[in-house]
């Protein structure tokens, strides 16, 4: 099976949905068991990835190549780089919790929902392996229709307004990024006499900068949205209060790493003299500040707890952006690895709203107050998950922020000083949080006898947070892993960087010290 | 080239005669062998075996032209290649699929008489025609063929008022438009003193494409064709047809008309007006826009899911006229794709109507669907699939018709059409998941089980298996439509 570990991977899900199929309705328990095994396999067949990953190679892995459309040029190619690899592995772990997490907040039509949510799982997959660009269409629009049922479906109050918009935002990037990528494969034959979609052989088309401007907007919107990016993250919020637990997670965590993922897949290196334009460079960069202190401010003013988080979703995100226009290895490379960060840091945020809203009914911040002193377990997750996500030293989402601030920092100090800005922002909409809701004499009798965390919670919170731990104390591995494909995009776009230059550095950051010794 | 009758001629004729043949038979077999309206339902069968003589001809015909080329008949007036074959293909199959849910539906309706199956005939038989003619003369024929026996089906249902104005909307107005057709087809003669299409492309080339004469063919033609593609500002007509014709005579209405005309509308605008192409591209591109504006605006609101049906197919014309306006190989084919998976995806979305019908519900509404998912998950789930790919959504077979067309307009330069086109595809989604949302989400109004028979569920295995299955593994049908660019 040694070939084919990772179509294994990405069809276990499939595997799983096609049997629950077959479950009748009514055998509720049997649907949860099911549905929770078929991802935990997931989730160790994923493993080997890792082990058997060589990061010494630059270039894609476990690569499976078959015919699929043949007069149209497509093809199955699947295979994965350290980026891919990483972000991966966030999918089948954050599935797997998420799936969990539905234990009791879902308490109707069950298979629908574990359906929908293994279907998520199969396209999230897909979008980040497909080394061939149809097939990567193919999955990335797989993924709305499952979202949108379990946002239309399992949703809040105003869960078909927020469906909905969330399916015409992005699929109006989508296919506006279609046409981008058609115009690619056009110019392709155009100049090479055969159509593909193949990555690798689209990266060999040599385009005027005018054109790839062109295709680098197209693919913009696509992406900007999914990210999503100032101006069009007015879908996020809405999508993210109005959706259950699971799906917030399953959102903020993978989905909208799709838009940043497609950034460094596929605009920077299909497009390197566009990317590198100053006019795209400045207008992403500022968008993205933008995005980081917005974010931020707004969140500050949040009463809802939920949607504080959601805002907080477009503060980080913008940090995931500035790193990657950055355009240096510690952006590149700090951006993947705060991606990750905050699928784990922002995933365990909207668990914990899950688990008190599951109780309470209500995500009100004023309702709460001196949790703590009841939920003495639940409020050390939470500290857990708010110190990583506002960038402690020792926890990932220091690690970071910090890496993509010292790309920002070399690309340009006006720059980095701004995001700094958003960290200290940052740092205060979540300790407030904490202090409003975890500290303090307990001020609604509401709260006095609320159940602390139950074994399958903390069962559900512990992986994260041991990764949290693990990426905050010992970043080493994974800077190893995106070295040499960070690399090879920085290489592209910027040829000779690595040759010339007083910042060349071959190492891809400067590790953070204070963490492991 | 003497012989009043040859071979060839009987060898490209056999589909059309035994469409006549067996609909003249059913005529006389439902008066002499089945009086009792019971056993109507057997004339199907009698349908089955015509279709599947017709099949077999056409079937020989492609085998027979495995190699390229064309066959030519009577004189050059009607031709054989990968183009004429490629449409058959999709009015058997439509013919089939709407023939065999009929039955029982028209027994709900009341309204079950042998002469709907003969009708059925004689319209394909006039897209038979239409697809394979290459004479002015033949084409009108087949094109009236065509419509008046549509104009009595969309009538079927005597008693019902909505189903009588329906049918007189629609012969006015098409009776109307046939008349601007004629007319342009007498300029058209008249240029070129001949009614071989290929004679009058000679004589039009010769003339350039803004000779008054030519625009004035070009502008009377245009209009009689845009009319039974249903393209704006001709449009009028559709939603109300749509609307009050019996659900299985909408599903045959929107798809295989629509094919015959968009297969008779390539032949005219890339025969004789290929020429004058600089002409009418500012005008189609116009009328293009226009109809998928149009059709996706109104439908956004409608609350009759035929109507809005309706409007989204009167929107997939637009989509299709985009194809044309493109032109190179890749719009051409595209279109020949996009007629292919518009033909079982919407005929799919009227088979679950069909089966919404039951006695004493009209079941059009959307609020009639509301539920459906608790009730019968498999009709919610396939209706779910043919809308997503109506909408384009991969992996279902709607989303390779625009592709092609995306792609086509991009290789053209029409950047400006692609984008409009792309964005329409986001409304689009809205008013199909309006039907979604009273699917999935809403509480069951109706507890009445739907009426399903075996031809049914047949039909909407069949069209949903096509619907998903293209999208999937498309290889096959891709090689299929691009057999019409041998013409």
């Amino acid at each position: 099976m040694d070939n084919h570990l990772l179509s294994l991977v990405l069809f276990t899900p499939l595997a799983g949905l096609l049997v629950l199929l077959f479950i009748p309705s009514s055998q509720k328990s049997l649907i949860k068991i099911w549905a929770n095994l078929a991802a935990f396999a997931g989730f160790l067949i994923s493993l080997p990835l890792v082990s058997r990953f060589d990061k010494s190679i630059a270039g894609s892995q476990f690569v499976e190549r078959a015919n699929w459309i043949p007069s149209l040029g497509a093809q199955y190619l699947i295979g994965i780089d350290g980026i891919s690899l990483l972000l991966i592995m966030l999918t089948t772990l954050v599935g797997c919790i998420a799936i969990l997490s539905s234990w009791n907040a879902i308490q109707d039509r069950l298979k629908e929902y574990y359906c929908m949510f293994l279907l998520l799982q199969v396209g999230m997959l897909g979008v980040f392996m497909s080394m061939d660009f149809f097939l990567f269409y193919v999955f990335w629009e797989l993924v709305l229709v499952p979202m949108y049922f379990i946002i239309a479906v399992w949703g809040g109050p105003r869960k078909l307004y927020a469906a909905m918009k969330f399916f015409l935002y992005t699929l109006a990037g989508s296919v506006l990024m279609l046409l981008g990528i058609l115009t690619l494969y056009f110019q392709y034959a155009g100049q090479f006499g055969h159509y593909t979609f193949e990555i690798s052989e689209l990266m060999k088309l040599n385009l005027p900068l005018g054109l790839q401007e062109w295709v680098f907007w197209a693919f913009f919107l696509g992406f900007a949205i999914k990210v999503p990016m100032f101006p069009f993250h007015t879908w996020l919020p809405d999508a993210h209060v109005e959706a259950p637990t699971a799906g917030s997670v399953i959102l903020a965590s993978v989905l909208l790493k799709m838009g940043t993922y497609g950034f460094i897949r596929f605009s920077l290196p299909l497009l390197p003299k566009a990317s590198m334009d100053q006019t795209i460079v400045q207008v992403l960069a500022v968008l993205s500040i933008i995005g980081i202190i917005y974010g931020a401010l707004v969140s500050l003013m949040q009463k809802d707890w939920k949607k504080l988080i959601a805002y907080s979703s477009v503060s980080h995100l913008g940090f995931c952006t500035l790193g990657i226009f950055a355009m240096n290895p510690n952006g590149i490379a700090g951006s993947v690895l705060q991606q990750v960060n905050h699928g784990i840091s922002t995933g365990m945020l909207f668990l914990i709203i899950g688990v008190v809203y599951e109780r309470r009914h209500t995500r009100e911040i004023s309702e709460f107050g001196g949790l703590a002193h009841v939920m003495p377990k639940y409020a050390v997750v939470f500290a857990f998950a708010m110190l990583s996500s506002a960038g402690l030293p020792l926890l990932n989402g220091f690690v970071g922020e910090f890496t993509i601030l010292q790309g920002a920092f070399e690309a340009n100090r006006i720059w980095a000083a701004f995001a700094v800005v958003g960290v200290v922002f940052g740092a205060a909409y979540l300790l407030w949080l904490y202090q409003r809701t975890m500290l303090g004499q307990i001020t609604n009798g509401k709260n006095l006898h609320l159940p602390d965390l139950s074994l399958r919670e903390i069962v559900v919170f512990l992986p994260l947070i041991a990764w949290a731990i693990w990426i905050g104390v010992y970043p080493k591995p994974y800077f190893d892993i995106l070295e040499k494909p960070v690399q090879q995009i920085v290489e592209r776009v910027r040829p000779g960087y690595y040759q010339g230059g007083a910042q060349a550095s071959s190492r891809p950051a400067v590790l953070p010290q204070g963490g492991g010794q | 080239m003497n012989s009043f009758y040859t071979s060839t001629d009987h060898f490209v004729l056999v589909p059309a005669l035994m469409l006549a043949l067996f609909g003249c038979a059913i005529l006389l077999f439902d008066f002499v062998v089945f009086p009792d309206p019971k056993h109507r339902k057997f004339l199907v069968f009698f349908l089955i075996l015509g279709e599947a003589f017709a099949a077999y001809g056409l079937w020989k015909q492609q085998v027979n032209l495995a190699a390229g080329g064309s066959l030519e008949a009577f004189h050059g007036s009607l031709v054989m290649d990968g183009f004429s074959i490629f449409f058959n293909w999709i009015f058997i199959a439509a013919t089939l699929m709407v023939a065999i849910v009929s039955y029982k539906y028209l027994e709900i309706e009341g309204e079950h008489h042998g002469e709907y199956y003969s009708l059925m005939m004689f319209a394909q038989c006039g897209m038979f025609f239409l697809a394979a003619g290459t004479d002015l003369v033949t084409l009108f024929i087949g094109l009236e063929l065509m419509a008046l026996s549509f104009y009595v089906m969309v009538g079927f249902l005597r008693t019902s008022k909505r189903s009588n104005e329906a049918a007189m909307k629609y012969l006015l107005l098409g009776a109307f438009s046939s008349g601007f057709l004629a007319y342009g087809f007498s300029v058209m003669y008249g240029i070129s003193g001949s009614t071989r299409l290929s004679d009058v492309a000679t004589a039009i080339a010769a003339r350039g494409p803004f000779d008054p004469l030519v625009l004035l063919a070009l502008a009377t033609t245009s209009v009689g064709l845009l009319f039974k593609v249903s393209a704006v500002p001709f449009h009028m007509w559709a939603p109300d047809a749509y609307e009050g014709a019996p659900t299985t005579v909408t599903a045959y209405l929107s798809v295989a008309s629509t094919a015959a005309s968009i297969a008779f509308l390539l032949r005219i605008f890339l025969g004789p007006f290929a020429s004058a192409r600089d002409a009418w591209e500012p005008i189609l591109s116009f009328v293009a826009v226009a109809t998928m504006t149009v059709g996706n605006l109104a439908a956004i609101n409608q609350s009759n899911i035929k109507r809005l049906l309706a409007y989204s197919s009167i929107s997939h014309a637009g989509y299709m006229l985009l194809g044309l306006i493109a032109g190179n190989a890749t719009g051409i084919k595209g279109v020949a794709v996009y007629v292919m998976v518009y033909t079982f995806m919407n005929l799919g979305a009227f088979l679950v109507l069909v089966a919404l019908r039951r006695k004493g519900i009209v079941g059009e509404d959307i609020d009639d669907i509301a539920g459906l998912m608790h009730k019968s998950p498999g009709y919610a789930l396939l209706m779910l699939i043919f809308l997503l790919s109506l909408a384009g959504i991969p992996p279902t077979a709607g989303f390779l018709g625009k592709y092609y067309i995306f792609l086509s307009l991009i290789e053209t330069h029409h950047y400006t059409l692609a984008v409009i086109g792309t964005l329409y595809v986001a409304v689009a989604i809205y008013y199909y998941f309006r039907i979604v949302r009273s699917m999935f989400t809403r509480e069951l109004t109706e507890p009445a089980p739907l009426s399903t028979s075996f031809g049914l569920r047949v039909a909407l295995a069949v069209s949903g298996i096509l619907t998903l299955g293209i999208g999937l593994y498309p290889e096959p049908f891709l090689r299929l439509a691009g057999t019409t660019l041998a013409h």
